[in-house]
């Protein structure tokens, strides 16, 4: 495991995304409300790039004719066959209990406790004034 | 990881995927102006100011607009180049072709509308066009794809004429009849257009989707496209049973039907349950000879995507064996939202010999490839 910072805290907007390659793994890290999260851009179902979905609502309905958007912008949509998952569990909306998408954790830290190290920064120059998006993998 | 969700959903076909024939792949225009040359001076301006005239109420969408952008594409089939998913070739081969090494692609142009459109003269021409961009921009560029001859069902001078001009014509693998039509496609007044497919060696492909103009369902219009997706299915079983019931084959023997992108766990049960009522009924179908399950295993063919999914997955061996293994043709639906990956679209492993024919053999032998 080692912690790899992947942007820089403000290059991912909130409702933004952004694709990076850690360990030859392609990963999408989100930004919902200012808090950040990271699944794999590769989905369970036949392997689409999930990451590249539309990012929507969720939408319920308790019952027929009841509709409510809850939760905005949580739920990624496959490109492929539009399999929905939720962007901070990596949770399917059709089967919750037996299909996840790989999710990784997502920590925001100073650059000055980074200095301490160890941490990789493969694309990232690091300043110690600035707060970065971390994934540890 | 996603591995160990994924295992007992997804199984690996091995290598013998590779090598596939594609049974539907949808080529796109980039823009419509792309069959003005080869339409007539006449038939162009046509197209170019009053346009199509299709057997529905609604013009320049579908009945039931799909969720995914350009009605119904794969999200990342858009080309960096411009125009529609399906327009460009050079994507074409990098996301299909030669990804998994594809050894036949059988095209299925949904574009033109010379299937339902009401001012068959038009329908005729624009199918003649879509005949030659068919060649003009994927088959004669790409020889792995092959096209299918579009016809105007409803005007059959034109379309036995279109079905003669392409005999012999080897970038020609099949003809595309709309599963939809006016009537039921065993009624009489097909007859002929059938027999010239027959005679001509190219068998009839039916890929789901289109409109009559009648209600897609017996009991009127659906509410929801989740409706109306299995109500293309419906429309496939009443073809079947069309065809099976008017005696169609009896009178051309020689035709092959190819169902595509329809399913077919319904097909059993479809043939037992005529095969039952013909044993009640043969009075009224003195024509039929055989039992209709007899005509359905020799003449009928179903393309996979979008396959069932049984919940004991094992199921569908049992499925594929009540159809015929030699039977079944392997499609991904290449590009629009709902193709199968070639790799996971079974969710259950196929014996060896199976997956070979399902995957190439059974379509190099009926389209005659090699
Ligand atoms: S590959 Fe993502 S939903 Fe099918």
């Amino acid at each position: 495991m080692a912690r790899h910072v992947v942007a820089a805290v403000g290059e991912i907007p909130p409702g933004g995304r952004k694709l990076v390659t850690i360990r030859g793994r392609e990963i999408g890290v989100f930004n919902l409300d200012g808090a950040y999260y990271a699944l794999i851009n590769r989905c369970p179902h036949q392997g689409a790039a999930l990451c590249t979905g539309a990012i929507v609502s969720r939408l319920e309905a308790p019952m027929p004719g009841e509709y409510r958007l809850a939760q905005p912008g949580s739920m990624l949509r496959c490109p492929w066959h539009c399999w929905e998952f939720d962007i901070r569990t990596g949770q399917s909306w059709c089967e919750p209990e037996d299909v996840k998408a790989r999710s990784y954790a997502v920590t925001v830290e100073p650059g000055e406790r980074l200095a301490r190290g160890p941490f990789v920064a493969e694309t990232v120059s690091v300043a110690v004034e600035e707060d970065y998006v971390v994934v540890t993998l | 990881m996603n591995v160990a969700l994924q295992t007992p959903r997804i199984e690996r076909p091995g290598e013998a995927y590779l090598g596939f024939v594609d049974c539907d792949v949808h080529p796109f225009y980039r823009t419509p102006a792309d069959f003005d040359p080869f339409l007539s001076a006449r038939w162009r301006e046509h197209r170019q100011s009053i346009g199509g005239r299709s057997r529905q109420g609604l013009a320049r969408t579908s009945l039931y607009p799909r969720m995914s952008p350009g009605n119904g594409m794969r999200g990342d089939a858009w080309p960096k180049t411009g125009g529609p998913p399906g327009s460009d070739l050079a994507l074409m081969r990098e996301q299909l072709l030669d990804l998994s090494d594809v050894r036949a692609g059988l095209l299925a142009p949904l574009v033109g509308g010379a299937a339902a459109e009401r001012n068959v003269e038009f329908g005729a021409a624009m199918a003649v066009a879509v005949n030659e961009w068919q060649c003009a921009h994927f088959c004669d560029p790409e020889p792995r794809l092959k096209a299918s001859v579009q016809i105007t069902l409803e005007h059959e001078e034109s379309a036995l004429a279109e079905i003669e001009a392409r005999a012999g014509d080897a970038r020609f693998a099949q003809v595309n009849i709309p599963p939809r039509g006016i009537e039921p496609l065993g009624r009489h007044r097909y007859r002929k257009i059938l027999a010239a497919c027959a005679a001509n060696g190219f068998p009839i492909s039916l890929h789901l989707g289109g409109t009559s103009g009648h209600a897609s369902t017996g009991g009127g219009w659906p509410s929801f496209y989740h409706e109306e997706h299995p109500s293309y299915v419906q429309s496939m079983q009443s073809l079947v049973t069309s065809l099976v019931c008017e005696g169609v084959f009896e009178t051309v023997p020689d035709l092959k039907v190819v169902l595509v992108e329809g399913g077919f766990a319904w097909l059993p049960s479809l043939a037992w349950r005529l095969d039952k009522h013909w044993k009640r009924l043969k009075a009224e179908v003195p024509h039929l000879r055989r039992a209709p399950s007899e005509y359905i295993r020799e003449h009928v063919w179903v393309s996979t995507q979008p396959m069932e999914e049984p919940e004991r997955p094992d199921d569908m061996l049992r499925t594929i064996e009540w159809i015929g293994p030699d039977r079944i043709l392997f499609s991904t639906d290449y590009p629009h939202w709902d193709q199968d990956d070639p790799r996971y679209a079974f969710k259950v492993r196929l014996p060896e010999d199976w997956a070979r024919m399902i995957y190439r053999e059974n379509a190099m032998a009926l389209y005659r490839l090699d």
